[in-house]
């Protein structure tokens, strides 16, 4: 069961993803030309996303568990220190130099452009050597 | 505002969707995590393998069932996408544990560390953009 709403999420999600524009590298790379010509969309869906997380997550943290694993694994990590405003700062120019982020790039997948299985792959690659190199 | 009802409802999807699998498994979708885990072969993998799979067929789904065209392919070459995937991975394990999905998070949970990272990432995406696209085009 635990499986099914598994792909069912990541159902749900792709298919945010493909219908506000977002495996749209253009549309994507538009909301980073704030000098140039300018496309708002990804604010809209940040938006709409921050909304419906507003409404749903108070409801879901009142809870002692989540209804199909044992307890809720979220993000422990509250400092910022250099590696996040280095990851950050990487982040951010892999963005804006190709106009994916993870989850569209796995979504767009789907496409079959041979970048974009590229992408992935040194996607990959890059979180491979960030773990070789917070390992040292 | 027609013009947004799409980003609207994808954005309203991507919230249900995280809404469920918070609710349901007790995980945060961050998709880079996600798939970090899939590939690195981490125990109770099989969910992980899923919502990928989902992840890929929920597009097809949706240009299927509404009969809409896939985007345009990317015009930038495969370098770009090959240093740009690179960067962000990198990025991403670096910063251990920061994302798109998590930087809404961040918005909601007022999370210094996500909207440090999210400002940052979004400084660094519009300057590489402005780079790439105006300052020197063709690069």
């Amino acid at each position: 069961m635990r499986n099914v709403i598994a792909l069912l999420c990541g159902l749900v999600f792709g298919a945010g993803l493909a219908v506000s524009g977002m495996t749209d590298t253009a549309k994507v790379l538009g909301f980073l030309d704030v000098l140039g010509n300018w496309t708002p969309d990804l604010a809209f869906v940040i938006g709409a996303a921050a909304c419906v997380i507003l409404m749903t997550f108070p409801f879901v943290m009142r809870r002692k568990s989540p209804l199909m694993s044992l307890r809720f694994l979220l993000p422990t990590t509250k400092f910022i220190n250099g590696q996040l405003v280095g990851g950050a700062a990487l982040y951010g120019i892999g963005w804006g130099l190709y106009g994916y982020f993870p989850g569209s790039a796995m979504s767009s997948l789907l496409y079959q452009d041979w970048k974009t299985a590229i992408f992935v792959v040194a996607m990959l690659i890059g979180m491979a050597l960030a773990n070789k190199v917070s390992a040292n | 505002m027609v013009a947004y009802i799409t980003p609207l409802i994808g954005g309203v999807l991507i919230g249900i969707s995280a809404f469920f699998l918070l609710f349901f498994l007790g995980r945060i979708s961050s998709v880079g995590g996600i798939v970090w885990g899939a590939v690195s072969a981490q125990p109770d993998n099989a969910w992980r393998w899923l919502f990928v799979v989902g992840l890929v067929l929920g597009p097809l789904l949706y240009h299927t069932l509404l009969d809409t065209p896939y985007p345009q392919a990317s015009p930038l070459q495969w370098w770009h996408a090959a240093i740009g995937g690179l960067l962000m991975g990198f990025g991403v394990k670096l910063g251990s544990g920061f994302t798109s999905s998590q930087g809404v998070l961040g918005i909601v949970w007022f999370s210094a560390r996500y909207l440090v990272a999210a400002v940052i990432f979004m400084s660094t995406g519009i300057a590489t953009l402005y780079i790439v696209r105006h300052l020197v085009p063709g690069l």
